[in-house]
């Protein structure tokens, strides 16, 4: 709050102006209209709409195709959350050791950040493709017949791989920079009273380090949510047989390809909460963040 | 580093070298299928080491593109993917600087009401209202064009908090300071407010632009006309043919170059990019 404030009465609306027509038309309009929808049901050619209130939810939780896509969905975003938190802490406690060479490291490792996570997914896809990807032929010499074509696993794995190695380099940053926050007195007074290496990690610098770890994760799993949705559109498409067809794909599917419209959006609703819920999650982490 | 133990010194670069492999072993891979010649990709295994194809690939692909997957010139994707991210930058950063200064500078009724429509887009992701956003983007007629491209994505709760941040960190006594000198609200805002906040206004460029660049969706969605593909989006209508007729080496030349102007800036100017990451998680 400033004390001292301009007095102009007209001249604050016309700075807002063009984010708040931006924000309506665009963010709220286009949302309120997705609620709307999701209370109606419109006939295969679209002439006729009637009202059905939540009859598009109690339909979608009947669906066993929208409930394995919630399935899908859990699977995919923890492996994804475990696979680049882990490897990014792991990064990240090996840069801490560093003196000298840690900013060489880093700008090493964070620049897939800026790759497009479309990107991300065709390059993954050439190595695994079945027929000249390195990958298979690897595991051809190992005795696994690799096919993410055929197999819903192996796409799983797929896309999990892909998704994550982009997901690795925001991690690591965020890591670095909450353990560098950790004093060194902690450490070094543990270290003089005899404890090791593996014990300051589980007694110091993991439980000083939760409130990062905490909020990487809200942030992957927003990431894997949302963000993801360009690696499955250029790669599996949801398949085979629906292995990989996350919430958010499934979405664009029934309502753009499917143009099943209140099923959409009723979806959309869904994962409008979704996201409500984890921003609030996040917010409220802040705060405490602030306190502390 | 608490104390020298070499043996776990020696772990830790061996962990960082492991990891610096790992993550440029697609990139690599991607780089490389790019040198060959289209028949490298028919039979047995991809190759591992550059060929000499390497020029003429991306001469191709910069300068025609590759007509059998309807793939435009890149040479013009990569320019409607440079405008897109510009504009998306830009426009952020000014109807949210100028909006932050408006909630922040002055009291008006409604003022909290405007503050909490801005915020609720931080839960609304294009991805849970595609379907409607496309319907009144189609309805404006913006469909093929940049403004449809750019427009609908940006508003930015984000970077209206950040300016926020910034200048409630302003002292007031700047502003009574420049109030007695008789400068007005926007000549405050002009020659006080931009000038201090030049750094903030920098480093969230670098992340926006990375944003803005690697849209893939939207523009998918509102452009049909090739005029208007970015070369992101433009990925998948070429990997798509892909898998059909072997043109590998033009998929991965197109995906080096479209990842090379966002990596580029976050190695070149790495400082502003982790500032800016940081702050706009603030």
């Amino acid at each position: 709050m400033k004390r001292t404030i301009f007095g102009n009465q007209g001249l604050p609306w016309l700075l807002l102006a063009p984010q708040l027509a931006v924000t309506l038309v665009f963010f709220l309009w286009p949302a309120g209209q997705a609620v709307w929808q999701s209370f109606l049901r419109e006939d295969a050619f679209g002439l006729k709409t009637s009202f059905i209130g939540l009859e598009n939810y109690a339909a979608l939780f009947r669906d066993p195709q929208y409930l394995n896509s919630m399935q899908v969905t859990a699977v995919f975003s923890i492996s994804v959350a475990v696979l680049s938190l882990g490897l990014a802490l792991l990064l990240a406690l090996a840069v801490d050791r560093m003196l000298a060479s840690s900013r060489i490291y880093t700008t090493l490792l964070v620049w897939p950040y800026a790759v497009a996570p479309v990107v991300a997914g065709i390059m993954w896809w050439f190595i695994f493709n079945p027929t000249i990807g390195i990958m298979p032929y690897v595991l051809r010499q190992m005795g696994y017949d690799w096919n993410h074509g055929l197999n819903g696993n192996d796409a799983m794995v797929l896309v999990v791989i892909a998704s994550s190695w982009k997901q690795i380099s925001y991690n690591f940053l965020f890591f670095v920079a909450g353990l560098q926050a950790i004093p060194a007195s902690l450490r070094e007074a543990a270290a003089i009273d005899g404890a090791g290496p593996v014990k300051r990690f589980f007694t110091i610098t993991l439980p000083l380090l939760s409130p990062t770890t905490f909020f990487l994760l809200v942030v992957t799993i927003t990431y894997t949510l949302f963000d993801t949705f360009p690696v499955i559109h250029a790669t599996t498409e949801g398949g085979p047989a629906q292995s990989t067809n996350i919430l958010v794909y499934k979405v664009f599917n029934d309502g753009f390809l499917g143009l099943n419209l209140g099923s959409s959006a009723a979806q959309s609703v869904i994962l409008m909460a979704i996201v409500i819920g984890l921003t609030v999650i996040q917010f409220r982490w802040i705060e405490r963040r602030v306190e502390y | 580093m608490v104390e020298d133990r070499p043996i776990l010194n020696l772990l830790a670069h061996l962990v960082l070298i492991m990891g610096v492999l790992v993550v440029a072993f697609p990139v690599w891979l991607a780089f490389v299928a790019s040198t060959h010649e289209a028949t490298a990709f028919t039979s047995g295994v991809i190759p591992l080491w550059p060929g000499t194809q390497g020029p003429e690939n991306y001469a191709v692909m910069l300068g025609q593109g590759v007509s059998t997957s309807g793939a435009p010139p890149l040479m013009l994707m990569m320019t409607n993917s440079l405008i897109m991210a510009l504009i998306i930058a830009c426009g952020k950063i000014a109807i949210s600087i100028t909006s932050a200064f408006a909630i922040v500078y002055f009291r008006f009724p409604f003022r909290n009401l405007a503050f909490w429509a801005i915020f609720i887009t931080l839960m609304l992701p294009v991805e849970v209202r595609i379907v409607p956003t496309f319907k009144v983007v189609a309805d404006l007629g913006l469909l093929n064009s940049y403004a449809g491209l750019t427009v609908p994505l940006i508003a930015s709760a984000t970077a209206t908090f950040l300016f926020r941040q910034v200048f409630l960190t302003i002292p007031d006594e700047l502003m009574e300071a420049a109030r007695i000198d008789g400068a007005g609200p926007m000549k405050f805002f002009r020659d006080m407010l931009i000038p201090l906040s030049r750094t903030n206004i920098a480093a969230l460029f670098v992340i926006l632009f990375i944003y803005g660049w690697n849209q893939y969706l939207w523009p998918l969605l509102v452009t049909t006309d090739a005029k208007f593909y970015t070369v992101v989006a433009g990925i998948k209508r070429m990997a798509e043919v892909a898998d059909a007729i072997p043109q590998w080496n033009f998929v991965m030349a197109a995906v080096m170059l479209a990842m090379l102007p966002p990596v580029a800036v976050v190695v070149f100017m790495q400082r502003l990019f982790v500032k800016g990451l940081v702050e706009t998680e603030k």
